[in-house]
């Protein structure tokens, strides 16, 4: 292989790496304070960036530079919302339950939300591609990118992973939030509300996923069932790295992009089977995830 | 017992109704959820109007026809057994199933099996038919074969110089089938081109940037992809704002279903086919005042304008309705029985919203004309529309019956695409 | 207990009256009532996992490995018989159960769920892009099998089909039922319950879940089989996560607590989505999600659970 394609596969697989990594970071976070799968997690992406061309294409006719906080907006809207609900209405009354019956919930959850986008948004694919034209292209090599997609994701990507680490390390909420990961029983021992912890990560875990689905609004066209080979996607990301881990889903993320980039260059067939395959292998080597804690039994 | 219960049901049913019934009973096949309901939403508000419109005339042979639909996008279990209970519970007369080929290879030999006719009214995978002779199944149309060769002979007499090409097709039959078709084709044709690149990302994929950037890196001066729906306008797209699409020359295979969508996005010059003579400003129909009228009507109804599958959807109407007259007919004004109009529809002619069409009886293979043009702007549309279409006659470029397609395609001279084809320009 | 077990003879009884009788009176159910069976065969080594409190988020890998043995075969050897799909099948995925199995019942809970799944979109994976072996994503068709080295036409077949799966899935409800009841069958539970007592005892945690994950995996090829003969086709999905997250979805809606459960939750499922995608084209997928959600929430043992609580308030009275 030569420099040049190995130069192209890296942004390539940087661009890709960034949305991965929103989307499963998220899951990653809420399975670490409440200890759900979320399967929906992949619907939340859907609905983010549904809702993100829907009030883009609301507010481009005002501004067209409107609609990048549209984009923000959007993510915001699906995650307090929708997250706020799921969590109350949906998760809370079986937290005490048994694991596979949270993760069904969920899964019935994905069904619901499947279904009520097509009723929603229809079946047309929708298009709202107004930030990708706002921002100029760059070229390297011959090669035109947009800077929307080489630069723009991995920053807001980078933001997200500093915010997070900020958040979580250096404010009263966060601490909380990393107090009950470690040790749930612990932090609920000493008095910390795991009700409001559990819905405030909820929402920023959904809020995260949908700001991936918004993010990523204007370069696809959304379709009824492009959250299902997210959820699987994230899943596969978020347990490579392990569970809870943040830094772990930000690697990971990269890897998998920069293997699926290398991959499409040189044996296009494998695209599909790569991340899998890392994540069986990994798993098998270590099942807590590259970045995991030794946790695995509880005996 | 059971079985022998079963079997009794199922004898008892339609075979001696030759009194006029109540209704004429069509079961649709279509798919109604997924990606693909792009082509199966349309198409069910097509049927929908057309049997309207039928009815309002009197039905056919006098009997109004009543729809009952299926959704193909509820997985292969649902299919199936919707597929039997349409047939064996609500006792449809005919069946149009259905869009998908697996859907088609999965249904036809059922079909088959329950004695039902079914058109075959949008799937184009051509081995269906060539595998095996069916008495109840029919194509109201076109297949992959004259479909793709129509845009590679389009290529050849408006590109004849290039020297690479490039395919980015969605990996499932559809796109593996067509590109077989296309390529074998090509290599008959102009030996000297060198494929640079065959890439079939997954169907549904969200995110083509690798590809593009490998593409763009490759330089090929054709790139053919014969994906549709949301991939198809997620590539374009996407091969659109980093400058592909004016780098190399982009053919779209069936991208007529996506040109309103699309809008201004695309740039001119890029060959477009539409899988039949599909297009809305049919070049020898448009001034036809009731091809308007359905156009007008279906874009009133719908909000946008007709699509190859609405036109697909018109045809196994019109073979429906041909295949009963010409039953009646040779029944001597008389209902006919299922098996008469079975009879009836082989070898039958009719037309659809373009050229006349005949399901030829060797192999029930509806055969069609295909038009192929290059984008255009126009001010009267906010989409690009076809301008230098070429109507391919169906004879020549359909596998001949009895041969399999790749094995015919191998037998194709070097000068096959040098055929002289009308062309017509946009507007005149 | 006396109780339970005429509980059980009397939906058993329901069982093979309604698989009899209902596709004779509409015969466009047969297959309905085959697929349903067969399913519940998969699910049932779903239920045996649960004992253990271990979800496999994979476990469709078996059912597509059983699907595409006999695809396999008959694209590559010739159109084969029901018999031999039938013993085919279950052995390969019961190879691949004890290969994989070795791997995964060393973990517990989450870590055995995603190991599964990875598992699973591996093999879906390769089934969707080796398109030159598999047919990638439209999946192979197969053709109508013989019985016994005899052919028939297609009303028989289908009824053969529907008994044969009816007395497969007899068979394999009473073994199942037996093998939980047995102390092989408490063992698995003890899992779930205190692993580290089991170990006290002597007995190894790995090799109790090792046995129970082959017999699912057995289970999951022959339901996999009977399916795809019933369908001729396979196709990757059938290896799909969504296709795992269902069975374990049937297992819940029928309550995991025994066999009969398998069976009452893949009739509701399949009914379900059958009479939805009829009637609701666009909302089966909303009413199977509500149901699933009604069922945890007001009752947690399933709708198995629900007739056990009908006879036993009938008992009281």
């Amino acid at each position: 292989m030569d420099s040049t394609i190995a130069i192209l596969a890296i942004l390539d697989g940087l661009s890709y790496a960034a949305l991965v990594f929103l989307v499963s970071v998220g899951l990653s976070l809420i399975f670490g304070v409440l200890r759900v799968v979320n399967v929906a997690h992949g619907s939340l992406y859907a609905y983010g960036a549904y809702m993100a061309a829907t009030i883009s294409l609301l507010v481009a006719p005002i501004s067209p530079w409107l609609t990048f906080p549209a984009l923000l907006i959007a993510a915001l809207i699906i995650g307090v919302f929708v997250g706020g609900l799921l969590e109350t209405f949906l998760l809370r009354p079986v937290y005490g339950r048994e694991e596979v019956l949270q993760l069904l919930i969920t899964f019935a959850v994905f069904m619901i939300m499947d279904n009520l986008q097509r009723l929603i948004w229809g079946v047309q694919p929708i298009f709202a591609a107004e930030p990708v034209r706002l921002l100029p292209n760059v070229s390297l090599l011959g090669v035109t990118y947009t800077s929307y997609q080489v630069i723009l994701l991995p920053l807001v990507a980078l933001g997200t992973l500093i915010g997070l680490r900020y958040f979580l390390r250096h404010t009263l909420s966060g601490a909380v939030i990393l107090a009950v990961t470690e040790d749930r029983e612990a932090a609920t021992a000493i008095g910390i509300n795991a009700r409001n912890v559990f819905l405030i990560t909820f929402i920023i875990g959904a809020t995260l996923a949908a700001l991936g689905g918004a993010l990523a609004s204007p370069t696809t066209s959304l379709v009824p069932g492009m959250g299902t080979d997210m959820i699987v996607l994230s899943f596969a990301v978020a347990a490579t790295a392990g569970l809870g881990q943040i830094e772990g889903a930000a690697v990971t993320a990269l890897m998998i992009g920069l293997a699926r980039a290398f991959v499409i260059y040189i044996q296009p067939e494998l695209e599909v089977l790569v991340p899998y395959l890392i994540m069986v292998i990994v798993l098998l080597v270590r099942p807590m995830g590259l970045f995991g804690v030794n946790k695995v039994r509880k005996i | 017992m059971g079985a022998l219960l079963g079997a009794a049901g199922l004898m008892a049913g339609p075979a001696f109704a030759q009194d006029k019934p109540k209704e004429v009973k069509v079961g649709i096949a279509t798919f109604l959820s997924g990606p693909a309901s792009v082509f199966g939403v349309p198409a069910k508000a097509a049927a929908e109007m057309i049997a309207e419109e039928i009815n309002k005339k009197g039905g056919i042979g006098g009997v109004p026809v009543t729809l009952s639909f299926i959704d193909e996008g509820a997985g292969g279990e649902a299919l199936v057994s919707n597929f039997r209970r349409l047939v064996q519970d609500e006792k449809v007369d005919v069946t149009f199933s259905a869009i998908s080929s697996g859907s088609c290879q999965q249904l036809a030999p059922l079909a088959e099996d329950l004695k039902m006719m079914n058109f075959m009214w949008d799937c184009g995978a051509a081995s269906i038919l060539e595998a095996k002779k069916y008495r109840y199944n029919f194509r109201s149309q076109a297949n992959a074969t004259p479909e793709m060769l129509a845009v590679l002979i389009y290529l050849l007499k408006t590109k004849p110089d290039f020297k690479t090409i490039a395919v980015v097709n969605q990996d499932y039959a559809w796109g593996r089938e067509s590109w077989e078709i296309f390529s074998t084709a090509l290599k008959q044709m102009k030996p000297d081109v060198k494929i640079v690149a065959e890439l079939f990302p997954k169907f549904g994929a969200p995110d083509y940037s690798t590809e593009i950037s490998r593409l763009m890196a490759l330089r090929p001066d054709v790139v053919l992809t014969t994906s549709w729906g949301g991939d198809l306008d997620t590539l374009v797209r996407q091969a659109g704002q980093r400058g592909l699409l004016r780098q190399s020359t982009f053919v779209l295979g069936i991208g007529e279903t996506s040109l309103q969508r699309l809008g201004k996005d695309l740039p001119e010059g890029l060959i477009v086919g539409a899988r039949g003579d599909h297009w809305f400003l049919h070049p020898e129909m448009k001034n036809d005042p009731a091809f308007k009228a359905f156009n007008e009507a279906f874009r009133a109804k719908t909000g946008a304008w007709p699509i190859y599958s609405v036109y697909h959807m018109q045809q196994a109407f019109s073979a429906l309705q041909g295949a009963y007259e010409k039953a009646i007919k040779t029944n001597g004004g008389k209902w006919p029985t299922r098996e008469q109009v079975v009879d009836a529809a082989s070898g039958l002619e009719f037309k659809g919203w373009g050229r006349p069409i005949t399901m030829r009886a060797e192999d029930n293979q509806g055969l069609e004309a295909q038009l192929v043009g290059v984008t255009k702007a126009d001010p009267a549309h906010n989409f690009m529309v076809l301008d230098n279409m070429m109507l391919f006659e169906p004879k020549s470029i359909t596998t001949p019956p009895g041969q399999k397609s790749v094995d015919w395609l191998k037998t194709l001279p070097a000068d096959f695409y040098k055929m002289n084809v009308p062309t017509f320009k946009h507007g005149g | 207990m006396a109780r339970l077990s005429n509980l059980h003879r009397v939906l058993i009884a329901i069982a093979i009256a309604a698989s009899i009788i209902v596709p004779a009176l509409l015969p466009s159910w047969t297959t309905l009532v085959t697929l349903i069976l067969a399913k519940g065969i998969v699910v049932l080594g779903i239920i045996i996992l649960l004992q253990a409190g271990q979800v496999s988020f994979g476990h469709a890998m078996f059912f597509g490995l059983g699907a595409y043995s006999v695809a396999f075969w008959g694209k590559y050897l010739g159109t084969g018989d029901l018999l031999l799909y039938i013993v085919i099948a279950p052995v390969v995925a019961t190879l691949v159960g004890a290969l994989v199995g070795v791997f995964v019942v060393r973990y517990r809970e989450i870590f055995f769920g995603m190991l599964n799944l990875a598992f699973s979109m591996v093999l879906w994976s390769l089934l969707e892009k080796l398109y030159h072996f598999t047919n990638g994503a439209d999946g192979i068709r197969v053709a109508r099998p013989t019985i016994a080295g005899m052919a028939f036409p297609p009303e028989t077949f289908q009824y053969l089909l529907l008994y044969i799966t009816l007395a497969l899935a007899l068979v394999a409800s009473f073994a199942v039922q037996r093998y939980l009841d047995s102390p092989l069958g408490h063992m698995l539970k003890a899992i779930k319950t205190n692993e580290t007592r089991l170990e006290y005892l002597g007995v190894s945690a790995r090799k109790v879940l090792l046995i129970g994950y082959i017999i699912s995996a057995f289970l999951g090829g022959l339901g996999g089989a009977l399916v795809t003969v019933a369908q001729q086709i396979a196709t990757p999905e059938f290896a799909f996560w969504t296709k795992s997250g269902e069975f374990v979805f049937i297992a819940i809606l029928g309550g995991t607590a025994n066999a009969a459960g398998a069976f009452a939750g893949a009739a509701m499922f399949e009914i379900v989505r059958f009479l939805a995608a009829a009637k609701l084209a666009n909302a089966w997928q909303l009413i199977l999600g509500v149901v699933l959600i009604v069922i945890i929430m007001f009752a947690p043992s399933g709708l198995i659970g629900l007739l056990k609580r009908g006879a036993a308030s009938e008992g009281k009275r």
